[in-house]
């Protein structure tokens, strides 16, 4: 670790590259599917191989979902836009060249509000959102001839993507983690993408350089490559941070240069310096007229958004009177936030609402994810008017907050309704003043220690008497009642 | 039915569809005239007679049913070697495709074969469409009909001696920079090249993009218009097609040039082989009688057009050209080096794939578009290219057309200018300033100098084809050249 002085003393600036794969139909440039795992070479047609004499023409569709990102994330979206040729030779680029945007792209000037999990907001600025062609993919293991030759799957090729460039404002890893975290809820919500890193339909590279505080001139940064977690990037930018930190400090200079996180090994290796860079040689593809996006596309798709994190997020603080944080975790995906106000609206109790699925279900959630993968909420066995139910029979009464997180459990493996749970396993709370007494006359009875001590004065001890008569009831009595009713009898005594 | 070698796609389909002949005979007829003649010409690439015989079968079928096969039912035609046609290698005239076994028809193939034309193989061209004598091209030269020590042009050299001999009824030609109409004027036929965006790329090889149109070769402006008529129109697969409704050019055609305005750039034509330049007067002066007015206009920024189109064409080429790679089809060289490095194999690929005149363009191409030299070169043709725009926009105020000769002399010797790249560029002088404006241009025989085709250009504005078919049709009857056969 970097020793407080120097963390003091320089200040890590950051600005982050995500490509995010929109789940549209079909390819950007054809009418091939987009998707993914199947056998290599499936999904592809003359367009998509790049063989000679093919022409691409633009998926109204993945413009559309383009257009939904840059809607939701305030971007000012240009009416004309060009897309131009990134030239190239590599075996997954099959035309020797990538079809992208570069000096005019469709969207720039956007923002994101990311939250950090201290409740801390902070703005960062987009600079702008393009729309580029995937690559495809090299084959190097897992074949009968990967020992001779390597194989390219050309599935991927001509897949929609977009990629989403930030402002330099980002100031320290866990900023990173939040601002990704915050543009993947967004495009989630707005129907972009499903933003799976593991599966790469998010991929995220990170530009790191630092300037001791105060200074106006950012540093020379780095760009750090192969990213594939959010956990990731937040340790690839600290160690790049403190490696960074450590050359300034030595008297070096920090080159402009690429360098590839190694996740093993948690460091970061020089790839390709700034002289070696590849000369693009971006030009205007002639292939594809400019793109147009009219007021009416525009409108339309814009009154189409569907309500983003942030609105959310301010809506259930006023509506369900939950904590910023509460709503804020409630609102990461729209499952959630969807189930949850379900609950909320189905028990008219917010807070309960909100209490019930950040502990139990989320815990239960997790378990199920760490032994079966990605759990969809509509899968789980326990739907949300289910748990408003339960949550109105504690408001009611009808059973106390202990019984409930029994019965909760016994919804979750069987999927039963509360109230059936209840009335079979007869959990419904003991109101009846008559047993109740019943029982602390017992429990007095037996603990004449116990009374003489609470008769010198010593009132706290109260909680004992209570328990007992809980313990006597098989804990289905009202705690509130208990109370009172052991109170009078005490004092009586 | 004698001389079905000699006449009019019109005219084929007509007596076709009366069976006055069969589309059978059509084609047997064209097939053993290129069995015969073609060794001395190598206008043919690839052919598939079989295909062809059995095509032709299927249009009589059609008629014997009571169909209609359409429009140019068993019409033989013939294709540049740089256009899909699914079932024939595709070689663009170079040894780096391997004879790629294309996958899939262009769209004007597709459209050509709907209106019943029968296709009989793939012709010589040179490497990638680039040149203007045919001498590029990797599987030898193509020899003038007219004069088998000459040259046909190029790069559609091989489409034009099949017309001009022949073979086929039409052609299709690619025109970048002059492609069609250099190549039309040298072998004494039509060649039209339709406004960018009229006819569908989908399928082409691409050269340039922002330059490329295919269009027809044919022995007059009536089969010219017929075949436009039939490849014209938008396509879903290429996005720079144009959505206009295509025209029946056919009926445009007229009767005269009677109150065509014609402009003349007379500023322009200067460094003209007196021969060809004594046919364009003559040919001029035969429209004024005929009622047509004649214009002085002015093409200032058009002696620039051949520096700006060597930016532009090779710089698109540079791009367009990097998918011949070996990696997914086509040749791939491998030698121990090229075996364990990637750059090894790419460059010794490319080195044994590519021939001098397609490098020489690929190094021009990217040269201008690297970091430090975009501006300079590429930016800066690209102004010159709008600047050429506009001059034919005022010059349209004030003509309908604008009238040149197609080339600045005849077919010149096999092997005269091949030691001289910059000498073959300005064969194009006056045709490449069309392409890049984006509009039509037709060369159309207007004479002959010293025993060879001479030719002259229409250019008109854009999607005015049906003008230049016009003024083409009237030039046509009054000078009586397109009807000249060959020797061959």
């Amino acid at each position: 670790m970097l020793h407080e002085t120097l963390r003091n003393k320089y200040e890590m600036v950051i600005g982050l590259e995500v490509h995010c794969q929109m789940k549209t139909r079909t390819k950007l440039f054809c009418s091939c599917p987009n998707n993914f795992g199947d056998a290599p070479n499936t999904n592809v047609c003359p367009v998509c191989l790049g063989l000679p004499g093919a022409l691409p023409v633009i998926s109204r569709e993945a413009v559309t979902l383009a257009l939904r990102a840059a809607l939701a994330t305030g971007c000012t979206v240009h009416e004309t836009s060009i897309f131009s040729r990134k030239n190239y030779f590599y075996p997954d680029l099959p035309k020797g060249y990538q079809i992208s945007q570069y000096d005019r792209p469709y969207a720039t000037d956007g923002r994101v509000e990311a939250l950090e999990a201290d409740g801390t907001a902070k703005t960062v600025r987009l600079e702008r959102i393009h729309m580029e062609e995937d690559a495809g993919k090299l084959l190097h293991e897992g074949y009968p001839w990967s020992k001779d030759m390597s194989g390219v799957d050309l599935n991927r090729s001509g897949a929609p993507l977009i990629e989403i460039v930030s402002k330099p404002d980002i100031r320290s890893a866990q900023e990173a983690h939040a601002y990704l975290t915050a543009l993947k809820a967004i495009l989630v919500y707005a129907d972009v993408s499903d933003c799976n890193m593991e599966k790469g339909s998010l991929r995220c590279d990170a530009n790191v350089s630092v300037r001791v505080r105060g200074a106006e001139a950012f540093g020379t940064r780095a760009e750090i490559k192969n990213l594939n977690s959010f956990r990731n990037v937040a340790r690839a930018i600290e160690y790049e941070y403190e490696r960074q930190v450590a050359l300034v400090e030595a008297g070096h200079k920090v080159v402009q240069e690429t360098r590839l996180y190694r996740a093993d090994k948690d460091e970061t290796a020089s790839m390709r310096s700034k002289e070696d860079a590849h000369d693009y040689r971006y030009f205007p593809e002639p292939d594809l007229p400019p793109l147009v996006i009219d007021a009416a596309w525009r409108g339309d798709t814009l009154a189409a958004l569907p309500e983003l994190p942030s609105a959310k997020r301010a809506r259930f603080v006023a509506e369900y009177g939950i904590p910023h944080y509460d709503a804020a975790v409630l609102t990461l995906t729209r499952e959630v936030a969807d189930f949850f106000e379900e609950v909320a609206k189905g028990s008219g109790n917010g807070k309960a609402a909100s209490n019930w699925v950040m502990t139990e279900v989320m815990r239960e959630m997790k378990g199920r994810e760490s032994s079966e993968g990605d759990v969809s909420y509509s899968s789980l066995p326990i739907k949300p008017s289910a748990l408003a139910e339960l949550i109105r029979l504690i408001d009611t009464g009808a059973i106390n907050g202990k019984t409930a997180k029994d019965v909760f459990s016994r919804m979750w493996t069987s999927g039963e309704s509360p109230k059936a749970i209840v009335e079979r396993e007869g959990l419904s709370q003991v109101s009846d003043t008559g047993a109740i007494e019943a029982a602390i006359r017992e429990v007095i009875a037996s603990s004449p220690e116990q009374v003489a001590t609470y008769k010198k004065g010593r009132t706290n001890t109260i909680g004992w008497f209570v328990g007992q008569v809980m313990k006597k009831t098989g804990g289905r009595a009202n705690p509130k009642i208990v109370n009172d009713l052991v109170k009078t009898a005490l004092d009586a005594a | 039915m004698s001389g079905l070698t000699s006449m009019g796609m019109g005219e084929l389909a007509a007596a076709i569809k009366a069976k006055k002949t069969s589309a059978s005979e059509v084609v047997d007829a064209h097939l053993s005239r290129i069995a015969e003649k073609d060794a001395s010409i190598g206008a043919f690439l690839s052919r598939d007679d079989d295909r062809a015989r059995a095509d032709a079968k299927e249009v009589d079928a059609r008629l014997a049913r009571g169909e209609d096969p359409g429009a140019l039912a068993g019409v033989p035609i013939a294709i540049k070697d740089v256009i899909h046609v699914k079932g024939l290698a595709t070689t663009c005239g170079s040894k780096i495709l391997n004879r790629f076994a294309t996958p899939y028809d262009a769209t004007v193939i597709r459209r050509l074969r709907n209106a019943g034309a029968i296709v009989l193989g793939k012709l010589n061209m040179d490497e990638f469409a680039m040149g203007s004598s045919n001498e590029n091209s990797a599987f030898g030269p193509v020899r003038n009909p007219w004069d088998l020590t000459r040259v046909p042009g190029g790069s559609s050299g091989g489409s034009a001696a099949a017309v001009s001999a022949r073979f086929a009824a039409m052609a299709l030609g690619s025109d970048t920079g002059g492609s069609i109409r250099q190549p039309a004027a040298f072998c004494g036929v039509v060649g039209l090249k339709p406004t960018y965006g009229r006819v569908s790329r989908y399928g082409l090889v691409a050269f340039a993009s922002s330059l490329d149109q295919i269009g027809p070769l044919t022995r007059s402006c009536a089969d010219a218009a017929l075949s436009l008529s039939v490849i014209a129109g938008q396509d879903v697969h290429d996005a720079t097609s144009s959505p206009r409704v295509v025209e029946d050019y056919g009926a445009a055609l007229g009767e005269s040039a009677r109150g065509l305005r014609i402009g003349v750039p007379r500023d322009f034509l200067k460094g003209v082989d007196a021969g060809v330049m004594a046919e364009f007067d003559k040919s001029i002066a035969a429209l004024q009688a005929d009622g047509a007015a004649i214009v002085d206009i002015a093409l200032p920024n058009a002696p620039h057009a051949i520096a700006t189109y060597y930016l532009v064409a090779t710089a698109e080429a540079s791009s367009n050209l990097a998918r011949f790679d070996g990696v997914r089809y086509g040749l791939r060289t491998e030698s121990a080096a090229s075996k364990s490095s990637l750059k090894d194999m790419y460059g010794e690929t490319r080195d044994a794939g590519f021939g001098p005149e397609v490098k020489r363009r690929i190094i021009l191409g990217t040269f201008v578009l690297s970091s430090g030299y975009y501006d300079a070169y590429y930016l800066r043709a690209q102004k010159v290219r709008t600047l050429i725009r506009r001059d034919f926009e005022t010059a349209f105020a004030s003509c309908d057309v604008i009238a040149t000769p197609t080339t600045p002399s005849p077919a010149f010797k096999l092997g005269e200018k091949t030691a001289n790249p910059l000498e073959m560029y300005l064969a194009d002088v006056f045709t490449v300033p069309a392409n890049l404006a984006g509009v039509p241009g037709l060369s159309v025989p207007c004479g002959f100098s010293n025993g060879l085709p001479v030719g002259l250009q229409f250019v008109g504005p854009m999607f005015q084809e049906a003008t230049l078919l016009r003024a083409g049709h009237a030039l046509e009857r009054l000078m009586g050249a397109a009807a000249a056969q060959p020797p061959v």
